[in-house]
């Protein structure tokens, strides 16, 4: 699923990086708890959180991923996007609920990594 | 070793943990390495860099970067690990609320660290601080 559609699907919006690269997502993840972010094996995936600190835009630096996106109107912080911008990042904030935006997208064909 | 990268992590400072991994993963990105070894190694860091930032007073992060092989050592002065074995179970912790509502302190750190890392050694010394030493080939 491609960032554009996650977006679509969400109704979210963009707070860091850009569609120039548009990257087809094969996975997506949802948790609050980055000590199991940090376990994945998988790379390009999209992170669901319902988090919104920079220590989540780190583990996603560290974990290879490169879209997360905040449930719930979370707000991405400056340094969050700061953050994001340096690494490449795309931050996307949506109105659902971890749930619901997990539901959405795994009924459209975004795979469970687990 | 070709190259030696040092850092110091404060204890309590949850924003600047990460500042090592991210700078080592730069490093690494321009070796001819496999992103997922990379990614082993930089989760690694992270993981000890977080653990430092919950537990210690304060701590030094010593990359020594060859070209098979990185071996990385963090010394903190901190509290030190009563029982190491205890805390290399998974599922223990004795992080704070507040490190876990940054997203950590659920006791998968130390697993995760020996999870990504070919050889792993802690030693640790009640009321004065842990030594973590690690290893990975590539």
């Amino acid at each position: 699923m491609k960032i554009s559609e996650i977006i679509r699907h969400t109704e979210a919006k963009i707070s860091a990086g850009n569609l120039t690269d548009d990257k087809n997502m094969e996975k997506a993840f949802s948790s609050d708890l980055m000590s199991d972010v940090l376990t994945l094996d998988e790379e390009n995936i999209l992170l669901i959180s319902g988090l919104a600190n920079v220590q989540l835009i780190r583990t996603a630096e560290m974990a290879d991923i490169s879209v997360v996106l905040l449930a719930r109107n979370k707000k991405a912080t400056p340094d969050m996007i700061e953050l994001a911008n340096e690494n490449g990042l795309v931050i996307l904030e949506t109105p659902y609920s971890i749930y619901k935006a997990s539901g959405v997208l795994y009924s459209n064909g975004l795979k469970e990594v687990y | 070793m070709a190259l030696k990268l040092d850092f110091i992590i404060e204890g309590g400072n949850f924003s600047k943990a990460g500042k090592a991994s991210s700078q080592i993963k730069k490093v690494l990105k321009q070796l001819d390495i496999d992103t997922k070894i990379i990614k082993s190694i930089v989760v690694a860091i992270y993981e000890a860099e977080v653990n430092v930032a919950a537990h210690a007073y304060s701590g030094k992060l010593t990359a020594g970067i060859g070209e098979n092989e990185i071996e990385v050592v963090v010394a903190d002065k901190g509290p030190g690990i009563e029982d190491i074995s205890k805390a290399m179970e998974a599922g223990f912790s004795t992080a704070s609320k507040e490190v876990r509502e940054m997203g950590f302190g659920a006791g998968m750190g130390l697993p995760n660290i020996k999870k990504n890392t070919d050889e792993m050694k802690i030693e640790s010394k009640v009321g004065e601080g842990t030594t973590l030493r690690f290893k990975c080939f590539y």
